[in-house]
Formats: C-alpha cells, structure tokens, sequence
C-alpha cells in the first residue's frame, strides 16, 4: 500500500527539535516550575504531616460520604500501607493524583460549560477529547519527558490528558439533560445567562459532574502508576522495580496498595454523587 | 387598552428564512415553501390582540403552530417577523436587557410539563422570579407566600415538586406565574397534562383568579370544550395561520370558514351554556329584616307565588311559598319555620345539560348557589329557552 512516503516521524522529530523546544522551552520551563513547587509542596505536606492523623482525617471523610464500611476500610488500607513500609510512596501516589484531578477540574468543568452551551465549541471540543483519550498514553510520555523532564511534573501533565476528558464530557452532558422546559421556565421568567447557568443547569448538572470527577480521579490513579515509568515516584514505582527486578512479591505488595487507594477514593467521590442526587 | 399586539407575526425555521418569508409573503403555499426548500412556516402572518383584562385563549391542532406563537410573544423563540407589542413596546427589536426586564416585570408563564426546578422548594420555585430580580429573600418570601395561598397551596411550601400530583405542581406553576405581579400570564396547554377532574378543578380557579386579580391571560389549548369555556374571544388556529377570533358565540355561530365549522359541529351546544348562563336574578326576601307579612306583599309586588329568602349576607336561606307565609302570619311564627329548604340547589357551573333531568323532576326553581351564596335562580323555561337559543339571547339584560 505504500504509494507515497509519509515522513511523519521525521517532520515531528524535526519539529519538536527546531522549533518546539528552543522557541517554547522557556514558557514550558516556568509551567514546570510552578508545577514543581505545587506537587513538591502537596507531596511534603502528606509526607510531613503525621499519618495517624491524615488516617483520622481519611476515616472522617469516608464515614462522612460512604459510611461505616469504608471508614473501616481506610483504617485497614492504611494499617497495611504502614505495614509495608509504603506510606510515603502512597503519599507521592497521592499528591500526583490530587494535583492532576484537580487541574482537570478547573479546566475541564468549564470546558464541558462552554461545550454544553455553544456549537462551535463543542465541534471544536469533541475530536480534541477524542484525541486524548484514544491516543495511547506511552506517545505523549515521550514529549512529556522532552518538555517537562522527568519526575513527577511529567507525571501530572500526562495524568491531566488522560484523565480530563470524563470531567469534560460529563459536565456537557449533565447540563445537556436539564429538561428543555425547565430552561425554558428559567429564560421566560428574565434569567440572564449567568443566573440560568448557575441557579438551574449547574445545581441540576451536579449529580453527572460528580460522576465525572469520580472518573476523573480514577483514570488519575491508573495513569499516576503508569506514569512511574518516566519517573514519578510513588507505589507505580514500586510495582515498576518488583517488574524489572523479578521480584513478585514486591510487585504484588505494591500493586496491593494501589488497589486500597482506588477503592477508598472511588468510594469517597461515589459517596458524593448519591449525596448529589438526593 | 391593548396589553398585546401581535402584526404580521411569522417565525420560519429553517437554513434561510428570510427567502422563505419572501415566497411566502409572494403567496406561496407553505406546503410548497417545505417541498421546495425544506423551511417549515411555523407561524404564519398572525395578527390579534388582547385587551387589559382579557381571557384571549389561541386554539388549534398538534402542529397548527400554536406553542410557536406563544413562545414569540415573549421571544423564547426569536420570530423572523413581524412585530409584538406588549403595552405599546415592541418586544422583537427589543436589545437583551430590555427583553429581560420585560420578561421580568410583565410576563409570567405557565408551561404544560410545568417546568418547574426539581432542586427547589415549592417556595423557592414560586420566588424564584423574584430572586433573579434581586429581591430580598425576606421580601421574595413573603410575596411567594401571598401567590401560594391564592392557588390553594398553603403548607406545602417546603414540598419539592416531585413529592406532589400533577395538579399540585401545576398550581406550583401558576404560583410562580403569579407572584411576579406581571399583568400578562402567558399559558402553554397549562391543563393538557392533566386528568379531566383536576383540569376542570384548575379551569374553575383561573376563572376565579382572574376574577380578582384581573390578569391579561393568553392561554393556548388543543382542547374547544376548554376554549369554549374559558375566553372571553378565541383564535383558532390552522397551519400557522390564524382562521378565526371572536367570541365563543360569534364562533359558533359563524364559523368563518369550513376547516372551523367542521370544528364546532361536533360542540355541543347545552355543554357549553351553563347555569350561570341561563340564570336570573330572583325576587328575594331578606329573612332576618322583616317578617311574613312583608314578604307577601313583595311577592304581590313582583307577582309570584313563592320567593327565595335570603339573610342580610345573601346567604341562601330556602323558598317561602304564599301558603306557607300566610299560615306562619297567622300563627305569628317566624318565617325560618316554614321555608322549604329542600329546594335544588345546584353550581353556576352546571352545565345546562346536566340540568334538564333535574329541572323536569323539580317543583319549583333552581336555586345557583355558590360557597352558600344565592346568585340566582333557574326556571324550566330558562333551561328550555337556552337550548334554544344559546347564550346571548338569554344572558341579555
């Protein structure tokens, strides 16, 4: 089938070398910065702070938002956690997933706003979603790592294109299934735009955006331990050396420890979505 | 004075609507305007207006373009055009903040699925007009308050619109209408969602509402019987157009064209008439004021052998035949022992139907009686008269 050369890999190569890192290296510099000191200072406080009470404060909150169950559950999680001597790497785990779902949220919640409420933008906003979500992940750690470097910074950039579209998708959604005639109520009684947006589709649209934040801290989770491989630090590590050393019980006692993450934070954002409904 | 005008109003939807109002104001059929460009005329040069005070109701078939043109009246659909004025302003040329305040402060609307907020209180839901006024929550509160005790919903307030019936939520609806103190409400098939029994229940409340707050309503059914009964003039709609308006009378009457009269010809004339329509105003005799002999010589004075009696507050006492007054004179009882109190009483919303049976059956004349009150009586030949005649003929002074 090779009518023609495509020289896609060397165009990009060229690109990304010519002009990609030398003219916008800088601005990606002051990102990284930034970034840094954000993740670096999450991860100190988690790390800093005494775990008996970050655990109290875990227990609180999942028997606050899920029930008793789940507050049982985190003091076991994290019992093991100590146990195995993986408090600190959940910690970093942690950090990197806070920090990215929380940029995912900031941008992507007014992203699905705009998506939801213009044409243009939600034709402008669909393939780009696409895009992110089917490319595999392994291609954008690479120029992850080129403009960034390695380390967590890396780690939160690629978890943010991997776990922002739900947030997106979901907020757009929620909004679009506010019933037409509630809107309609809402114009014909003199709403502006604003009030519309924020006293009916945004109160109506809480319950879908919750469930894409649950998404979203899920999909964070799953691409921070991935992301260990361009060096972020954490239990993904961990897993990462038991694979390369053999060693199957270390790759079993990490991956332990992120299953206990994954259930105490799944649980926690479900809590909040049937909180939502209500 | 007109509260709405509406000129030459036309909405087309489709890709180029301006060719389409070309062709259409050309001439061309609107059948042949879809065939050939695929634009649907959903209003087609509509032209009506609706006094201060009225009950203008819009009536027509699913498709006849009847929810467009009421959603153009408040620009909830922008129309392509044509104008509306609401008191003299012309809401299409309207810039944003006009339109807004104008959606405000002079018209409230009452939708079919109610539309009411899911996340809100009954309360909240009926303030909430007045909360994106920027009324003070005590405030807003208090007026919200005032229009859910006028639809009856008093201790419902913190009730969300899931946990009541349909009807209930439609009260919520008008509540909500209401309570902005707009003169116009602008209604969307607001009883079509609901059962017969409830829907007439809601019909009868409009009427009284309107009665005492004397709002301009624009009210658009799909149902004559609805039409019929409640406005004050009807339009009826066919294909976008407006075939019609005039009284319930003068549409029955005259039907203007064919499309109308095979409308009305199913109508049922003695359904739509009414007691209230045939009833007259009695000879009465106020019981407490004076006694026996004084109601002889009044039924003397009108030349009757029987009148109703009332107390000073009209509340209906019963009926002192001739015999009966003179024997109480004579044994010097008062006249509250000798009344006739199983006299028929029955609502100024009887439909004259209804009443034939009971009027073939009655001794003496149908008392109307509403919350206690006589308002007038209903003899055979009225009833007679009525099914003959209709509506105007009798209810002329």
């Amino acid at each position: 089938m090779n009518y023609f050369t495509l020289p896609l890999e060397e165009w990009t190569n060229r690109f990304v070398d010519d002009w990609l890192l030398p003219v916008t290296g800088e601005f990606f510099d002051s990102i990284s910065e930034g970034l840094r000191t954000f993740v670096d200072g999450v991860t100190d406080l988690l790390i800093a702070a005494p775990p008996e009470l970050l655990v109290l404060i875990l227990i609180i909150i999942a028997w606050k938002f899920s029930g008793k169950g789940l507050a049982l559950f985190a003091l076991l999680g994290s019992l093991y956690l100590g146990s195995v001597d993986l408090w600190e790497a959940a910690m970093q785990t942690v950090a990197i997933v806070i920090v990215s779902t929380l940029i995912s949220i900031i941008i992507g919640i007014p992203l699905g706003i705009l998506a939801a409420t213009n044409k243009t933008m939600a034709t402008l906003v669909r393939p780009i979603l696409d895009f992110m979500q089917t490319l595999p992940s392994f291609v954008y750690l690479i120029p992850a790592i080129l403009l960034f470097g390695l380390g967590n910074v890396p780690a939160v950039i690629a978890t943010f294109v991997f776990a922002t579209p739900p947030a997106v998708r979901m907020t757009t959604l929620g909004i679009q299934q506010v019933p037409a005639d509630v809107v309609e109520a809402s114009k014909a009684f003199g709403s502006t735009k604003w009030q519309l947006l924020y006293k009916v589709q945004l109160p109506l649209a809480l319950p879908s955006i919750m469930a894409g934040i649950n998404q979203t801290m899920m999909l964070a989770l799953s691409m921070a331990v991935i992301a260990s491989m361009i060096g972020a630090p954490g239990l993904g590590s961990v897993v990462l050396e038991g694979i390369s050393t053999v060693n199957v019980g270390l790759g079993l006692t990490g991956g332990l420890g992120i299953v206990v993450l994954a259930i105490i934070m799944d649980r926690i954002t479900q809590g909040l979505v049937r909180n939502n409904k209500k | 004075m007109k509260k709405i005008e509406v000129n030459n109003l036309t909405k087309i939807f489709g890709s180029h609507p301006q060719q389409g109002l070309k062709r259409l104001i050309d001439g061309e059929q609107k059948e042949n305007i879809l065939a050939e460009t695929g634009m649907t005329v959903g209003v087609n040069q509509a032209s009506f207006s609706v006094e201060a005070g009225e009950f203008f109701v819009i009536m027509g078939l699913s498709g006849s373009g009847k929810s467009t043109l009421i959603r153009l009246v408040n620009r909830l659909i922008e129309p392509t055009s044509g104008e509306v004025l609401i008191d003299g302003q012309n809401i299409v040329e309207m810039g944003k903040n006009e339109l807004i305040e104008t959606r405000r402060k002079k018209l409230g609307m009452v939708f079919q699925q109610f539309g009411l907020f899911p996340h809100r209180t009954v309360l909240q839901n009926v303030a909430y007009g007045l909360e994106i006024q920027g009324v003070k929550k005590e405030e807003r509160n208090k007026r919200a308050q005032r229009s859910i005790e006028d639809v009856g919903l008093h201790g419902y307030e913190n009730s969300y619109p899931k946990e009541l019936s349909g009807g209930m939520q439609q009260r919520v609806g008008l509540a909500r209408a209401l309570a902005n103190d707009s003169d116009i409400l602008l209604m969307d098939e607001a009883f079509s969602a609901l059962d017969p029994l409830i829907r007439k229940e809601m019909q009868d409340e409009l009427l009284n509402l309107q009665n005492k707050l004397g709002k301009t309503i624009l009210f658009i059914t799909h149902d004559l019987d609805e039409a019929l009964k409640l406005g004050d003039r009807i339009a009826i709609m066919k294909n976008g157009e407006i075939v019609q308006v005039g009284t319930a009378d003068e549409i029955l009457e005259n039907p203007a064209n064919e499309y109308v009269s095979n409308f009305v010809k199913d109508v049922d004339r003695s359904k739509v008439l009414m007691a209230s329509h045939v009833m007259k105003k009695p000879a009465v005799h106020m019981a407490d004021k004076s006694g026996a002999l004084a109601a002889v010589r009044k039924m003397e004075e009108v030349g009757a052998s029987s009148i109703f009696v009332v107390d000073k507050d009209n509340n209906f006492k019963g009926l002192l035949t001739i015999d009966n007054a003179i024997s109480a004179y004579k044994s010097s009882l008062p006249i509250e022992n000798v009344l006739i109190e199983d006299i028929h009483e029955i609502s100024p919303e009887t439909p004259l139907n209804d009443l034939f049976s009971v009027a073939v059956e009655a001794k003496y004349p149908l008392a109307v009686v509403e919350n206690g009150k006589l308002l007038g009586i209903v003899s055979r030949v009225s009833i007679l008269s009525g099914l003959v005649l209709g509506k105007k003929e009798v209810t002329a002074p």
